[in-house]
């Protein structure tokens, strides 16, 4: 069955704000699906709040409305566009209740639209728990014991027959939210009535817990000729109990046999086709008891969803552009596989890699969250890596997530000095208490458990991890102990020691996913001398295709990875190619914004005649789609992995500053390594971002900014205080977001945040600032070429200063500033602007758009804030 | 301990052993199924050869007592990237080293098996040989060329019961295993030729409701007729099917004259018995997620694929037609008499490893031998 021909406009709904739960993945998705219909001539309009995306771009939509995702607006548009069809399954949970709501309203019969991809009756019958459970019941499939509760006596009846512990879901809620587990009937009581609260639908679902079991994902795709196929199956490191976004995920399954697979294979096409989702794809949650292989199903989601995002990119199969596809008319062997190109998309992929998943958790953000992970997810990014073995993967993603890890680190040693020791009785209470409830440290504490002499049965009889995990885990510490072991022959090197037998350790060591600076510190020397010594053995890692297939056919797309084995796959061209470092994980106060950059960045060198070179780790990207750029390298954003990059691929220039604080804090070194860094120079950045370098340029330009000074030690943040007087507002210089920054009021809590804060940026100094009462703060974007300054925009902050720009509401344009103000502001920017040559240093036509946005948040009484970046 | 994996033409990878130690040679091939080591182990089509898994990590489920396909391990060597030593599985009782070591099989691990499946792919299957205690890259290369070629060689005889024998056990599901069905109530009586069968072809019958005779690759066609059977089944099995002249002269006897359903080797010996020709592929399809259309109901299946040779659909047009066919790289995955109750597929219904889309063969088979009883 070919394309659809009656239907000529569709709209597609997006997913609004990033929330926890629901992040860029659906900007992913819907930037997808908005291509792949444009694409087969549809008119597209777009229904999207979030102005950070790619999506709303106008260039994505023949129509795009940036108004907030409701029933009422989605039912005005209808009214005013009237589409042919919507497609509600690629924008998240919030566009497909939006969707539910206006076909509830009888909209969509009234203007005659449809809604493809899913049905109304089969997005009830996937969400509404009551369906959920009777449709299982007639596929043969079990579901945890459960039952639903609309009020506190329904709740206390209910719980009779289930037991504890007991989970609580509220029904068309994202992520879990208002969920939990309830170990005692005090818990149940509060949880079960906060749910309620949660729910639109004023419902919970109390079920029999099944925590501790494994827990596996599949992706599934179907068309409309009711091929169905399995795109990717995940295994989750966290057993059941802990929300599949906060849980570290590995593809493929790696403890089923191909019967036990099969099982799960065979459950999720009846679940596929019982529900009734029409086209597209959806996934499916189990969990399996680990004793018995006994199944439940969890549940399903009749949509595109973050784990889709994963096994897209985990795979190479492009599952939100094919669900698109599919929801118009084609079946899978209609479509072609972009990646092989002689194959058709209607196959299961096959890969010849692990993934690994790990979340990204801010809690030090919010000292007064619950740090427990729970059924509810708290995650607010992730990042994906993959190697050719479980523990390499698993090692690569530890450095990925951008907290200062560069491997498993221990929480209870010192890995430079100590060896195996036993612990302290009040260690070893911290150890049992980490590895027993889930916890966003807990992988660290498993090293460390290892490290204190645990075998892998208790461990597993704490955390209920699979011992195969568990194994692999204590692989990397045993590795760790050996390579710790050969220090000398490391210093005997240097001194003209032996060679062969250094150079198969250190292989080992990087095929087990040692990072180089990790290696340093077992060794006591640091990242660039270990990088020499590797390089210096001719250990270098490769670059391996992601192609689908397992290499059965040739790969067309260069999507690669690094590992440390034979055979290239990088094959390099000799065209004139930049490479752009992107944002690496979501976190507060970074989000979708820098990948927009980034892949606006791509798409301008691509029209300049560049090859574009993509960098990142964050799964939930359009930066991370194989066709934004014209090679793609799914790897960490780190010193190591990216010089390892460049070698090979020697680019005529890298940008660090599109990407956020992630690839801006690789500036220095990179350039230091003779990295040719284009765009803004990392010494201006370091002007920008160094507090004290900066004031000396203000100094320099005449313009005030609040008092403040720098401190190293509490002393000194002290002496500062007193000095300029309290309230001041207090960070350690080069931050994100307000990260660790705080306004306080007395001496006494400046030293409890020096040692939080000391912590959360340990080689950084401490800025204090005077905090201005009552004050307005503007934030200024520019842009500038060297000669000209072009002031993009003024916007005035609703709330007055001191509450962080990202939390706060603003108004473009201002509307309480004079305009002698607004023309100050502008002639301070563009002095700043060009003092600090903000552009490309060697003034390729390139560097116009979208080059060296100046952000500068200025208060009415100075300038205390500026960073160079987009 | 050390291992090489030498090819024919040369190419070297150097690795660590694991399962027996030794030296054992075979023609490589690869499988890009990501679960089921223990069932490729296990399956006798896999005779005189040696497979490397794409998949990275094999070891992880261990080996049980439940998941094998026959009663011993047929292929020659085993090849991985990284052995797991430390298997988690509540079904497993072993370690697949100890498993092979128990067998025989030399095994090497700690090589680039991408880089070996892309050369298999570019250069065609070739033979080779893997070795404990030879490290002489020459001379392990001149042993790999000294192996006999797949081609025209009669694996079949060697890998088949040696005389008939019932099947009553059932498709495993995990409440209860494998059940044991009595044949009383199986409605249709099956001969099935043994040219290396798997198990789980024959649990498919069962399952499906016959009464299964398996009987030796040479067993003499009038001796299967005079058991008076509703229909006869051609097995899987290893190599060529070409040399088994006297195979296909027994099979002319059974058309026209009883219903017949062949898989894999048992398919290419039908195309053969119906005078057509086959032929070597480059290199073959070694997978569990292969897409195949079914001419019939225009529906997709993924299947999984263990085959070098392919039946050539022009050879057999005037009395076949198209059943199956592969959507990767179009070859022919099935084919129908025109007339007559007969077909057979290219890839493996009873899957094991593999997706279970196709287990409707067993069906239609069944439903034939309804239609002409």
């Amino acid at each position: 069955m070919p394309k659809r021909t009656d239907i000529k406009k569709i709209l597609i709904i997006g997913a609004g704000p990033i929330v926890i739960g629901q992040a860029c993945e659906f900007d992913y998705s819907g930037t997808q699906a908005c291509k792949a219909l444009k694409e087969e001539g549809f008119e597209v309009v777009l229904l999207n709040s979030n102005p950070a995306t790619i999506m709303t771009d106008p260039d994505f939509a023949d129509r795009t409305y940036v108004e907030p995702v409701t029933p009422e607006i989605l039912a005005k548009i209808i009214e005013k566009e009237r589409p042919d069809a919507i497609l509600p399954t690629l924008g998240g949970q919030t566009a497909l209740n939006t969707a539910v709501a206006v076909a509830e309203m009888g909209i969509l019969d009234k203007f005659g639209v449809e809604l493809i991809g899913a049905k109304l009756p089969a997005i009830k019958k996937a969400e509404d728990r009551t369906l959920f459970k009777e449709a299982m019941q007639r596929i043969g499939l079990e579901i945890p014991k459960s039952g639903l509760a609309h009020n506190r006596q329904e709740a206390m009846e209910v719980i009779k027959s289930i037991g504890f512990p007991a989970i609580i879901r509220p029904s068309f809620t994202l992520g879990g939210t208002g969920g939990g587990i309830a170990y005692n009937m005090e818990e149940y009581e509060r949880m079960a009535i906060a749910g309620i609260d949660a729910s639109p639908t004023d419902e919970i679902l109390v079920e029999e817990s099944v925590i501790g079991w494994k827990e596996y994902e599949l992706e599934v795709m179907r068309d409309t000729a009711d091929n169905v196929v399995i795109i990717c199956s995940i295994e989750n490191l966290d057993p059941m109990g802990v929300h599949t976004g906060d849980s570290i995920t590995v593809a493929p399954a790696q403890t089923l046999t191909d019967k036990e697979y099969q099982i799960l294979r065979d459950a999720s096409l009846a679940i596929i086709r019982e529900i009734g989702v029409d086209t597209g794809g959806s996934n499916i949650q189990f969990g399996i008891n680990p004793r018995d292989g006994r199944l439940v199903v969890i549940e399903m989601n009749p949509r595109v969803s973050r784990s889709s995002a994963l096994a897209s990119k985990a795979t190479g199969f492009p599952i939100a552009k094919i669900a698109a596809k599919l929801a118009v008319g084609y079946r899978l062997d209609e479509i072609t596989n972009d990646i092989t190109r002689e194959t058709p998309a209607c196959f299961e992929p096959t890969i010849d890699y692990v993934v690994t998943k790990i979340p990204r958790f801010t809690f030090e953000k919010f000292p007064a969250a619950d740090a427990t992970l729970t059924t509810q997810m708290k995650s607010v990014g992730e990042v994906m890596a993959i190697g050719r073995t479980f523990k390499e993967s698993f090692q690569k993603a530890l450095r990925s997530l951008e907290i200062g890890s560069c491997g498993l680190e221990s929480r209870l040693f010192d890995l430079t000095t100590e060896t195996r020791r036993a612990l302290t009785g009040k260690e070893q209470q911290l150890l049992a208490e980490k590895l027993r409830t889930p916890n966003w440290e807990r992988l660290w504490y498993l090293g460390d458990a290892f490290r204190s002499g645990m075998s892998v049965e208790e461990i597993f009889e704490k955390t209920a991890i699979d011992p195969w995990f568990l194994h692999n885990i204590l692989q990397i510490v045993e590795k760790e102990e050996e390579l710790k072991a050969i220090k000398d022959m490391v210093d005997d090197y240097g001194r003209g020691g032996s060679r062969t037998a250094l150079t198969d350790l250190l292989r080992e060591a990087k095929q087990y996913g040692f990072s180089d600076k990790f290696l340093g510190r077992l060794w006591g020397k640091n990242e660039e001398e270990i990088r020499q010594l590797r390089l210096s053995l001719g250990v270098r890692p490769v670059f391996k295709r992601v192609d689908t297939c397992a290499a059965e056919f040739v790969a067309y797309t260069p999507y690669l990875y690094s590992t440390y084995e034979e055979e290239c796959e990088a094959e390099v061209t000799n065209r004139n190619k930049i490479m752009i470092l992107g944002g690496g994980p979501n976190r507060i106060g970074q989000g979708i914004e820098f990948d927009y950059c980034c892949v606006h960045g791509v798409f301008a060198l691509a029209e300049d005649g560049f090859e574009t070179i993509m960098v990142n780790c964050n799964p939930e990207t359009v930066s991370t789609d194989y066709d934004t750029s014209d090679r793609l390298y799914f790897e960490p954003l780190t010193y190591e992995d990216v010089l390892s990059i460049v070698d090979i691929e020697k680019p005529d220039g890298v940008i660090v500053q599109f990407g956020g604080q992630t690839p801006l804090k690789l500036a220095v070194p990179l350039e230091k390594a003779g990295v040719p860094i284009i765009g803004t120079s990392p010494d201006a950045i370091d002007r920008a971002e160094d507090r004290e370098r900066f004031q000396e340029m203000l100094h320099k330009l005449a313009l005030r900014q609040p008092e403040n000074g720098t401190a190293r030690s509490f002393e000194e943040a002290e002496k500062v205080a007193e000095r300029i007087g309290y309230p001041v507002v207090v960070r350690p210089s080069y931050v994100l977001g307000g990260r660790a920054m705080e306004i306080v009021y007395d001496a006494e809590n400046l030293k409890r945040y020096m040692t939080t804060a000391v912590q959360a940026s340990p080689e950084h100094p401490i800025l204090v600032d005077k905090f201005l009462d009552e004050a307005i703060e503007i934030d200024v974007d520019a842009l500038c070429d060297g000669k000209d300054v072009v002031i993009g925009g003024i916007m005035e902050h609703i709330e007055e200063a001191g509450i962080h720009s990202g939390d706060s509401a603003c108004s473009l344009p201002p509307y309480s500033i004079s305009r002698e103000i607004i023309d100050e502001i502008k002639r301070q920017t563009r002095l700043m602007a060009l003092e600090l040559d903000v552009r490309g240093s060697d003034e390729r036509p390139v560097c116009r758009q979208g080059w060296g946005h100046l952000h500068t948040r200025s208060q009415s009484a100075g300038i205390p804030d500026l960073s160079v970046r987009v | 301990m050390k291992a090489i994996l030498a090819l024919a033409d040369g190419r070297i990878f150097e690795g660590k052993s694991f399962g027996s130690s030794g030296e054992a040679g075979g023609e490589v091939v690869f499988n890009t199924a990501m679960t089921g080591y223990q069932e490729v182990l296990t399956d006798p089509s896999y005779k005189g050869q040696m497979v490397t898994m794409t998949y990275t990590q094999i070891g992880n489920t261990g080996i049980n007592t439940e998941d094998v396909e026959s009663a011993q391990l047929f292929l020659s060597g085993f090849i991985v990237k990284e052995y797991q030593d430390h298997y988690s599985n509540w079904r497993a009782t072993m370690s697949l080293d100890a498993y092979l070591k128990e067998n025989g099989v030399v095994g090497i691990q700690g090589i680039d098996t991408r880089a070996l499946t892309r050369h298999l792919r570019d250069k065609g299957a070739q033979n080779g040989i893997i070795s404990t205690i030879d490290f002489d890259h020459a001379s392990l290369t001149v042993k790999a060329r000294a192996l006999p070629s797949m081609a025209g060689l009669d694996l079949a005889s060697g890998v088949s019961c040696t005389k008939p024998y019932r099947w009553t056990q059932g498709l495993w599901d995990l409440a209860n295993g494998y059940p044991d069905i009595e044949p009383k109530s199986a409605k249709y009586k099956v001969v099935a030729y043994d040219f290396g069968i798997k198990y789980n072809i024959l649990r498919c019958l069962v399952d499906a409701g016959c009464d299964v005779t398996v009987v030796p690759a040479t067993f003499p066609a009038e001796e299967a007729l005079a058991m008076e059977p509703d229909g006869i089944f051609l097995s899987n099995g290893p190599g060529d099917p070409e040399p088994l002249l006297a195979v296909q002269e027994n099979i002319r006897k059974f058309i026209g004259r009883k219903p017949i359903f062949g898989i894999c080797l048992g398919h290419q010996l039908m195309g053969l018995a119906l005078n057509g020709r086959t032929m070597k592929l480059k290199f073959g399809n070694h997978g569990s997620n292969l897409p195949v259309i079914d001419i019939a109901t225009g529906k997709i299946e993924i299947t999984a694929q263990n085959h070098g040779f392919c039946v050539d659909l022009d050879s057999v047009a005037e009395i076949c037609e198209l059943g199956h066919l592969n959507l990767n790289d179009q070859t022919v995955e099935g084919i129908r008499h025109k007339t007559l109750p007969i077909f057979s597929v290219q890839h493996h219904p009873e899957a094991s490893p593999g997706p279970h889309d196709s287990q409707y063969l067993f069906g239609r088979f069944v439903e034939m031998m309804e239609k002409h009883r």
